[in-house]
């Protein structure tokens, strides 16, 4: 039984206000065989410089720490691959760290980034992160990847990452999905939304129009997950800019970017699942003890938390970042959404976990259109839309990018110009990609708040990060 | 000299034997639709990692010689005492405390049963398993974790009773030298190196 004391309860506080002033990425695909993970790295920097309406080597000049995002260094086979990208972006002799979490790293370089300048140590900090997973073969990807399980007591056993995963689906699947093909159905919706938003999206890997019955009739991987169901492989980078409130003002006075206040969160739990012990759920604000009391009767063999089918993780960032950021129900307090969807199923476990719904009740997210930019039953704008760049599954999953990807979609949102940086026909032109007849501006009208959810492994790192209109904050002194 | 790398430790230093690495050349890597212009380079590599179990090694051991070996904290100041771990830990993740060995063989064959399970159809580059490979996660009672293995005949479901098997003829000093059967299953049945 785990149990938390106060002190590891208490809610983070920050020690001065932190700003996103700016956000790059770069096309995102399987494999980029004409460029170099630094050249990626450059476009991402140059698009954040361009968001700002000012020069590269502008930009450059107001940086003062740097957080690089970079997760499998055996893929790229470049140790202190930090070192390179911070020499070829120019910003030698300033001081930086590489930060590795997994499917996390993005949003924990985030969460090193936001501390750098809450602390004061930085008045502007860069954040970047990149993968490079097309250098080997995709079964010595796969190899590679499982790598990131204990390597004594579980990559042994098949070198598949997504079995370990699977295991936990399975038991989700069978609990509180009930083995129904109403809920299956519901899983393959995610991926016909996720790849259909990604039609939408230059920068997205896998953009495709797909029907449910595709999703079904894809190649099983782990049953009941098949291929259309997972996430991508990518290659790509993406970087953002945090600031202090003097240099956000500064930096963003000629441009249409709002500066956004932004908080990150973390939590963590086992590497291996095997090890997971039995507690109480821990709650986030608009949940009672009350409601899971019975949980195990409603859903038989549903009584074990965090079991195989919550990720503890999530939670604890949520909790924390709910606290910093003033959020006491995250379906009413937030507008915009960007989850980590290594899987369809994985998609709906972090719904609970996260509190968007009770847990036992996550595909109810996805059924009630609430999910949706346009919910598909009212034709009226979705209640909380999520992965509208098309995610993981749609957009791209270049791990040490991704989380960062994601909170720059959030802030397209919030900028209110998610049409401008997505529909425009250069940029489709100049990744050599066909922007379909039918786009659609998925811009989330009146946005003011986000969040992005970063996410490692089975579960062992989570991050959370809180994106919001300055002028529309929850809590005064967050 | 023998193609496989051997290592023995002396004197509590690494002793190599054989050949460690085998040179393969690099080739260009060329764009078929651009005239056949230089894009990279291949890099193949062959390495053998030295890896040591530290205070799992007896875990290891143990599953060769037909026993399941996992750990309990006894320390009486500890709010985890009695608690029983396998995955083995040397420690107490608690106090951090060094947990008893315990033998926990009996306790597998008599109560181990699926919590849950997953049939993969794909495997990683250097797997030894037959595909598909049945991943189980395993219960037992008294124990408050949930071991990963695989399982070597039948097809796995949610409380299914299963016992756990070791491949003590020529074993690989893996966590693939512990398997699972179905209960029921006899010794003729096991695959080839497998005891109870």
């Amino acid at each position: 039984m785990i149990t938390f004391s106060k002190q590891q309860l208490k809610i983070p506080k920050l020690q001065r206000p932190v700003y996103l002033v700016t956000a790059g990425q770069s096309k995102f695909d399987r494999a980029f065989p004409d460029k170099r993970t630094e050249e990626l790295c450059i476009d991402a920097f140059t698009m954040a410089a361009s968001l700002l309406d000012i020069s590269p080597a502008e930009l450059k000049r107001y940086i003062h720490t740097c957080y690089y995002g970079h997760f499998a260094d055996h893929f790229g086979d470049q140790l202190l691959g930090e070192s390179v990208i911070h020499d070829r972006l120019g910003l030698d002799p300033l001081g930086n760290v590489g930060v590795k979490t997994g499917g996390a790293t993005g949003g924990s370089t985030l969460w090193e980034g936001v501390k750098a300048v809450a602390s004061g140590y930085s008045d502007c900090a860069l954040v970047m992160g990149w993968e490079r997973m097309d250098e080997v073969p995709t079964d010595e990807g796969n190899f590679l990847i499982s790598c990131a399980a204990d390597k004594d007591w579980e990559s042994p056993l098949g070198h598949i990452y997504t079995g370990y995963y699977a295991v936990m689906a399975q038991r989700y699947w069978q609990i509180f999905g009930k083995a129904e093909d109403s809920f299956r159905k519901t899983l393959a919706e995610i991926a016909v939304k996720h790849h259909g938003y990604a039609r939408f999206n230059p920068f997205a890997h896998s953009p495709m129009k797909i029907t449910v019955d595709d999703v079904l009739n894809s190649p099983v991987v782990a049953y009941p997950l098949r291929a259309l169901d997972c996430c991508l492989m990518s290659v790509g980078a993406a970087c953002t800019i945090l600031c202090d409130e003097d240099t956000a003002f500064k930096l963003t006075k000629n441009s249409k970017n709002k500066p956004l206040r932004i908080w990150v969160a973390a939590g963590s739990h086992t590497l291996r699942p095997a090890d997971r012990l039995h507690m109480d759920i821990p709650l986030l604000p608009h949940e009672t003890a009350d409601q899971y009391k019975d949980l195990g009767e409603r859903f038989p063999g549903g009584e074990r938390y965090p079991g195989f089918t919550g990720f503890l993780a999530a939670r604890m960032a949520a909790y924390y970042s709910y606290g910093m950021a003033g959020i006491t129900n995250p379906l009413e307090d937030l507008d915009v959404i960007e989850l980590h969807d290594a899987f369809t199923i994985s998609d709906v476990q972090t719904y609970e976990d996260v509190g968007l719904r009770p847990y036992g009740y996550g595909r109810d997210y996805v059924e009630s259109g609430d999910c949706y930019h346009t919910n598909p039953h009212t034709g009226k704008p979705g209640k909380l839309p999520s992965n509208l760049s098309g995610g993981l599954i749609g957009c791209m999953h270049a791990v040490g990018a991704t989380g960062i990807m994601q909170t720059l979609e959030v802030a397209t949102h919030l900028w209110n110009r998610w049409a401008e940086i997505h529909g425009d026909e250069k940029r489709w032109k100049d990744f050599n990609r066909e922007k379909p007849q039918d786009w659609t501006d998925l811009q989330v009208k009146g946005a003011k708040r986000g969040m992005a959810i970063s996410h490692a492994g089975v579960g062992s790192h989570v991050t959370s990060t809180i994106l919001m209109d300055p002028d529309h904050l929850i809590k005064k002194d967050a | 000299m023998s193609m496989y790398g051997h290592v023995f430790v002396k004197n509590n230093q690494y002793k190599f034997k054989g050949q460690f690495h085998h040179l393969t050349p690099n080739t260009p890597i060329r764009n078929a639709d651009d005239g056949w212009k230089l894009l990279g380079v291949t890099n193949p590599r062959d390495m053998t990692y030295i890896h040591s179990y530290g205070g799992e090694a007896i875990f290891f051991e143990s599953l060769s010689q037909g026993k399941l070996l996992g750990t309990r904290c006894d320390n009486a100041g500890c709010a985890s005492k009695g608690t029983v771990y396998i995955p083995f830990r040397t420690h107490c993740p608690d106090c951090l405390g060094k947990n008893t060995v315990i033998d926990l063989t009996d306790t597998a064959k008599k109560t181990a049963h699926v919590h849950t399970f997953m049939v993969c159809a794909r495997s990683g580059a250097f797997n030894v398993l037959d595909k598909p490979i049945k991943f189980i996660n395993i219960e037992f009672d008294g124990v408050q974790t949930i071991l990963m293995s695989y399982l070597s005949l039948g097809e796995p479901a949610f409380g299914m009773k299963v016992v756990p098997i070791f491949k003590t003829g020529s074993p690989t000093f893996t966590i693939l030298d512990l398997s699972w059967v179905p209960e029921g299953t006899t010794q003729a049945q096991l695959p080839e190196g497998f005891s109870f």
